[in-house]
């Protein structure tokens, strides 16, 4: 059966892709956030996952406000990277693994959530950086699992709430577990942390509740489903939403983890960044 | 009743929360943005502006902020950060530049702002 060995926080920002594009990573600016990654890429390398679930939100490629779905799972053999309005250089597109898609839509809507599935799904920074990130040269990395993103609304209110993400997490954990093969899976949790980029507050970063929401999702992931998403707004700010992708991760892990990296730096771009890599007990 | 008769959510300083009347409000700006994710409609707008928002059925305030390029303005007129950020990059403007422009800052004030939260 599929096995679930952990899962991997990063924050998306575009700015990332270009520090990647432009070879970054020892700059000043840049080398406290890329610090975050190299024991990743160690237990990357070391438990060679089969499958990537990538959950994160789309900005607007993906989707538009004319159909916005709640919860989208890809159900595709490949999943192109495509423009997404800054004419950054386009990655190949990310090898899919459409049974397992269908695999967990079908255990998901039994379990009574309903998920949009994709055929085609062009994926942008909220999907592409993390990869990067984790896998340097992705999509050509000798060991880039087969990807299945899973995108959550938070471009449009209402978005679900945290209770929701959380228990999403759990229901994906039922259905990856029943799939037949065994197969290594690691879940990623894209987005955040504390951010805002529109408005008068624009530039808005809460170091505070940053640091207290990477606390409790290690063993109290729970107590955080008491945040309202009003509150989430207030106290991470308008994008700082993207919390919620942790959450749908976190839940896909079980109740107990270990955490085997933390960091957390301000600012990236406009966005206080946060990295972990929590395995399954 | 009317859509603008009610609302789901209470006031955050700062901050336009962007939800169902938002979005009735904004949906021809957003849709033009969203179009610029294709090279050939960045392209078609800075030919001519005017008939690329007409195309799309923007209002007048909605023309104006575009012109004016002023971001506090397009999110007055109904318009998502997330669309008006392909529209800003036509411009070449990263966000600190939106954030400089919307807080009143410069770039720098805006930079440093961002660095001394993580003080």
């Amino acid at each position: 059966m599929a096995r679930i060995l952990g899962g991997i926080t990063t924050s998306h920002i575009p700015a990332v892709g270009n520090a990647i594009a432009n070879n970054l990573q020892d700059d000043p600016y840049w080398k406290p956030f890329f610090d975050g990654y190299p024991k990743v890429h160690e237990w990357l390398a070391d438990n060679k996952p089969d499958i990537v679930i990538n959950i994160y939100n789309d900005h607007g490629l993906g989707f538009f406000l004319d159909k916005m779905p709640t919860f989208a799972i890809g159900a595709a053999h490949e999943y192109k990277n495509e423009d997404e309005g800054w004419g950054i250089p386009q990655l190949d597109p990310f090898p899919g693994a459409p049974e397992m898609s269908w695999h967990i839509i079908e255990g998901m809507v039994e379990d009574e959530f309903d998920i949009t599935s994709c055929q085609e799904l062009a994926v942008e920074h909220g999907f592409v950086v993390p990869m990067q990130l984790f896998w340097p040269g992705a999509p050509l990395h000798p060991d880039m699992p087969k990807a299945i993103p899973i995108s959550a609304n938070t471009v449009q209110h209402p978005i679900p709430t945290m209770n929701r993400a959380l228990n999403f997490g759990k229901s994906l954990r039922k259905a990856i577990e029943s799939f037949p093969e065994d197969l290594k899976v690691v879940v990623l949790g894209a987005g955040g942390l504390s951010h805002q980029l529109d408005g008068e507050r624009a530039g808005f970063i809460n170091k505070d509740f940053d640091q207290m929401c990477m606390e409790k999702i290690v063993s109290a992931p729970e107590e955080l489903t008491s945040i309202s998403r009003h509150d989430l707004v207030r106290q991470a700010g308008a994008q700082g939403t993207e919390f919620l992708m942790w959450m749908m991760m976190r839940g896909a892990l079980g109740d107990n983890v270990t955490e085997l990296t933390h960091n957390y730096h301000i600012p990236i771009s406009n966005t206080g960044a946060g990295t972990m890599l929590l395995e399954c007990e | 009743m009317d859509i603008n008769d009610f609302g789901h959510h209470s006031h955050i300083e700062g901050t336009t929360l962007f939800d169902g009347k938002r979005a009735m409000k904004g949906y021809a700006l957003n849709k033009m943005c969203y179009s610029f994710n294709a090279g050939d409609a960045r392209a078609a707008y800075l030919a001519d502006p005017e008939a690329y928002m007409a195309q799309f059925g923007l209002n007048d305030a909605q023309k104006q902020a575009c012109r004016d390029e002023n971001v506090l303005a397009m999110i007055a007129a109904g318009g998502n950060i997330y669309y008006l950020a392909k529209f800003a990059g036509i411009f070449k403007l990263s966000v600190q530049d939106v954030g400089a422009q919307q807080t009143g800052m410069t770039v720098e004030a805006f930079k440093q702002k961002l660095v001394d939260q993580g003080k």
